[in-house]
């Protein structure tokens, strides 16, 4: 993907200083606000007041779990689509900040959890998981390409066999249940509501950063070093370190996903890291799509929402309803095959078609726009 | 062997003295103090016993895979599920025939097939794009541990052994000595699992020679090292490329009625052994078939020997182990750079 493709997510032009002639263009710009897309505010007003549409269970099981589990996966977007690094260990990393928040914090585990207070633990689980992860990507990026899913897959597993054999800090088999999030401000953050918009906030946070990251300098050199690795080194880009600090980045988000999936489910277990949910990730991306940042949220409610009603269409087309896996492992196979880029791509495509002249079979310049 | 050690003399000495405190204390008797120290002999074999045939059967299961791997730059991650539906095929062959030994074939052709069936109809069609072609593994990773699932269900399966392969046999290792008598005490091996090292060594030496001695193997060597250069020279790659993964799908499925005998069959096996096999081509590095033997008993002996000696973290071992080759030696023990 160019970088001009890049440029029509928000339609933002760079401002580029140096040159006379941008710094005009700077000056005479639109307010702000007229230049995010109409898009953004549709799908953000209806996000902000969504709490009026819907119920409890759907604003705190699927909007909240979709949120999650978006987050994480575009952590793995984030290496993947940018940096061309398929990394599976993004939820080993949510898992561990998770098990960090259990141990410092307060669980119903009196034994292990030391149960200092938030604004300790929530930093200390952040770093560590930001450690883990940047240690992670230091092996990793030693191996290119599909070495790096067969690494990452080893290194995942190997953390769930660990968390499920290590009785002392991890609390083995059983994990750790009754994480609660602190009551900050006099808000019980596990209802609906308030979880609703702690994990939007997030979400949100998150996909700004990571959108902006795309355009800012490093974002650039990162998808540089994933284009053409040496001719970046040849320009004098440290590629090594560019890929590792986009593991560390990526290791961010997961970890503040990892940590929101612990206060949503108030338990964490070497489960919660396991092979599935790993390999869940991966697919969540990839129906979604690791072309933009949208594309993981969007891969992520499709997910959840076969998940949850998984059952009742199984049960309508006359089988069991436990052959969600196979449903699931279907529509991946069928993104797969059809159209490599996941849903967004599907989109992409057929709005390139919709702006094609019919006659001359041209397509008309895109003026950007659409998420 | 001399090239190595006269590269690494160091390295060769440590090995040299480590190979021979191994060799020592399978065939000593043991003083008093080293009982004292890590207990029993009989332990430490059955220990290094049971390491050495997991490792044949690991080896069974990682040879395809990094055949596959070597020739195709296909990351088979479904090559566990092949793995476990040999395993069911041979369960019921086994059981409705009633010799353990047609099992093999069987399963050998009938995931063979199915491994030619994948290869045609699904990798083919996306040649040349690795990164696709390992998450087309995954979804039918996905697909078939679930329709495994539906038709045999959680149950553990059994496949039982001919009764002349059932029982111990006596090998010629001491253990100890009788106090009364002084006579030795020999160590007994279950005999089946005697039977199936011998035949992965058997098929590991005559992949050796196939793929070292052979005009076949030359194809599939040159292909492993330059595969545009060899379909340039007029090779028919794509026969060479369903020959090779149909092979090792065959393998994978035999490896799983051999699993099937010495352990058991059930879901969650396949992940098990594609993780064994990922850790065993990465120790011994891709596309090499003495790498895989290399990899493949080390890593056998660590688990066994780990879960005798500090069994919480027999597993975390094995990963460490990979870590550490990765640390030192990315493209693994036997692998080439670059």
């Amino acid at each position: 993907m160019t970088v001009a493709a890049q440029n029509d997510l928000g339609g933002r032009p760079e401002p580029r200083s140096g040159t006379s002639a941008a710094a005009g263009t700077v000056a005479v710009l639109a307010p702000w606000y007229e230049r995010v897309p109409g898009a953004y505010w549709i799908v953000g007003f209806l996000l902000l007041i969504m709490p009026l549409l819907a119920s409890d269970f759907t604003l705190f099981q699927i909007f909240g779990w979709t949120f999650i589990l978006g987050m994480i996966a575009l952590s793995l977007m984030l290496l993947a689509g940018y940096g061309g690094m398929v990394s599976l260990v993004q939820m080993t990393v949510a898992t561990l900040a998770g098990y960090m928040i259990a141990i410092f914090g307060t669980s119903a585990i009196t034994g292990i959890s030391l149960g200092w207070p938030w604004w300790i633990t929530i930093p200390l689980a952040l770093i560590i998981a930001m450690i883990f992860g940047t240690a992670v990507g230091a092996l990793a990026v030693r191996t290119e390409g599909i070495y790096t899913i067969m690494i990452t897959l080893a290194i995942a597993s190997a953390f769930f066999y660990f968390t499920r054999q290590n009785y002392v800090i991890f609390n083995g088999f059983s994990g750790f249940n009754g994480v609660l999030p602190p009551k900050l401000f006099g808000v019980d953050w596990r209802s609906a509501k308030a979880f609703y918009y702690l994990t939007l906030f997030w979400a949100a946070v998150s996909y700004f950063v990571v959108l902006y990251i795309s355009r800012a300098p490093f974002g650039l050199a990162l998808q540089g070093v994933r284009d053409n690795p040496r001719r970046m080194a040849a320009l004098g880009f440290n590629v090594f370190a560019h890929r590792v600090a986009a593991y560390a980045f990526a290791a961010l988000i997961a970890g503040i996903a990892g940590i929101l999936l612990t206060w949503q489910s108030a338990q964490v277990s070497p489960g919660t890291g396991g092979i599935g949910p790993v390999i869940d990730i991966l697919v969540i991306t990839v129906i979604g799509g690791t072309r933009r940042p949208v594309g993981p949220f969007i891969g992520a409610f499709i997910y959840v929402i076969l998940k949850t009603f998984a059952i009742d269409i199984l049960i309508s087309m006359g089988l069991s309803g436990d052959r969600f896996q196979l449903l699931i492992g279907i529509s991946f196979l069928l993104i797969v095959f059809f159209s490599p880029d996941g849903i967004l791509g599907l989109w992409d495509r057929w709005n390139e078609n919709r702006r094609r002249d019919p006659l001359t079979g041209q397509a008309v310049v895109r003026e950007g726009g659409e998420t | 062997m001399t090239a190595f050690i006269d590269r690494h003399p160091v390295w060769s000495f440590v090995i040299f003295i480590l190979v021979a405190v191994l060799i020592w204390m399978v065939f000593a008797i043991w003083p008093d103090w080293l009982t004292g120290l890590i207990g029993r002999k009989k332990i430490f074999l059955n220990a290094i016993f049971n390491g050495v045939t997991l490792g044949g059967l690991y080896f069974l299961v990682a040879s395809g895979f990094t055949l596959i791997f070597g020739l195709m730059r296909n990351v088979n991650l479904a090559h566990g599920s092949l793995y476990l539906l040999g395993g069911y095929i041979g369960y019921i062959v086994a059981n409705y025939t009633g010799y353990w030994l047609i099992a093999f074939p069987v399963a050998f052709i009938v995931v063979g097939a199915f491994g030619i069936l994948l290869q045609v109809f699904v990798f083919r069609k996306m040649e040349g794009e690795d990164l696709r072609q390992t998450l087309v593994t995954i979804g039918i990773s996905i697909v078939m541990a679930d329709l495994m699932l539906w038709i045999w269900g959680g149950d553990f399966y059994n496949i039982n052994p001919p009764s002349w392969l059932s029982g111990p046999i006596d090998t010629f290792f001491v253990t100890g000595i009788k106090r009364s008598t002084g006579e030795f005490i020999f160590m007994t091996y279950p005999i089946v699992r005697v039977v199936i090292l011998a035949a992965s060594i058997v098929i590991g030496v005559a992949m050796w020679l196939l793929l070292n001695r052979t005009q076949i193997g030359m194809l599939i060597r040159a292909g492993v090292d330059d595969r545009d250069m060899l379909s340039a020279t007029g090779a028919r790659i794509q026969l060479v490329f369903v020959g090779v993964f149909a092979f090792g799908a065959g393998l994978a499925g035999m490896a799983g009625v051999v699993g099937g005998t010495f352990q058991s069959i059930a879901p969650g096996e396949d992940i098990r052994f594609l993780l064994a096999s990922l850790v065993v081509v990465i120790v011994g590095g891709m596309g090499s078939i003495t790498g895989a033997a290399l990899g493949a008993v080390i890593i056998g002996l660590a688990e066994q020997i780990g879960s005798v000696y500090f069994p919480t973290y027999a597993v975390v071992l094995t990963f460490l182990i990979m870590v550490v080759v990765l640390a030192f030696r990315p493209q693994g023990l036997m692998g080439r750079a670059g």
